[in-house]
């Protein structure tokens, strides 16, 4: 196994692209809120379409544990799922939708990642779970009412 | 110690509870192997301690290890209070058998 210092760690700008980013969206469901962002990452290349119904298959096969925090939901494939590069789509609600978990319902901040291999994407996550710990962050997440904005958040311009 | 995270597909929150932890422990000069798991290999595995997402109780249904539930995977300050509580109980517990 690898360790961290061999592990090309891909900065979090790289990893969520402009295109990637769409805010304030309304959707009528949980289904509806993976169909946009999938597609999403799908419009910028990143990811096959079969990723989409991967992601679903996921969360209703493990269930609800990628609402990883009140509002937040963290989607996922396997990479042969059908990732084409690494990635990482965010999606704002303007309205919460529910995702089925007993206590972080609803969610309004939908995140979408595409991982090629585990050890590349890790040190990312991290950087990304840091941030999303910080209720400020999320504050200025919610509050961006363009797509533009919110890109600027993460430090890429549309 | 054994410290085991748990999330269904072994890279993901899984990681992402494993570095928080390790980043935890080091601050509190703790010393624990912690190693993420999925669904798939950690039936066959033990650890003193395992930790998972709110969601996941009914994965862990019959283990006998200290089980952790964490509902926010992002909040530092939840993990830290879980973890050390739970440390400490083990550690108390082996001291005073």
């Amino acid at each position: 196994m690898t360790d961290s210092s061999d592990v090309k760690s891909i900065s979090l700008e790289g990893l969520i692209g402009s295109k990637t980013v769409k805010a304030q969206v309304q959707v009528v469901n949980w289904e509806a809120a993976v169909d946009g962002v999938g597609q999403l990452l799908l419009d910028a290349g990143k990811i096959e379409a079969a990723y989409i119904p991967a992601m679903k298959r996921v969360l209703k096969e493990m269930g609800p544990y990628a609402v990883i925090a009140p509002g937040i939901v963290l989607l996922h494939g396997r990479p042969e799922d059908g990732v084409l590069e690494p990635c990482l789509g965010l999606m704002t609600l303007k309205e919460g939708v529910p995702f089925g978990h007993s206590e972080n319902d609803p969610v309004d901040l939908v995140f979408a990642l595409g991982a090629v291999d585990k050890q590349a994407h890790v040190l990312s996550l991290k950087a990304l779970a840091e941030l999303l710990g910080q209720a400020e962050f999320l504050r200025k997440l919610r509050a961006a009412a363009t797509d533009r904005q919110l890109a600027e958040i993460f430090g890429t311009t549309v | 110690m054994r410290i085991a995270t748990l999330c269904g597909m072994g890279f993901g929150t899984s990681m992402m509870l494993k570095l928080f932890i390790d980043d935890i422990l080091k601050a509190e000069g703790i010393r624990a192997e912690v190693v993420p798991w999925d669904l798939g290999t950690f039936k066959g595995e033990r650890a003193d301690i395992v930790v998972a997402p709110v969601g996941m109780e009914s994965h862990l249904r019959g283990a006998t290890s200290r089980v952790v539930l964490i509902q926010n995977l992002v909040d530092k300050n939840e993990i830290k209070m879980k973890i050390l509580e739970a440390i400490n109980e083990l550690s108390s517990g082996k001291q005073a058998g």
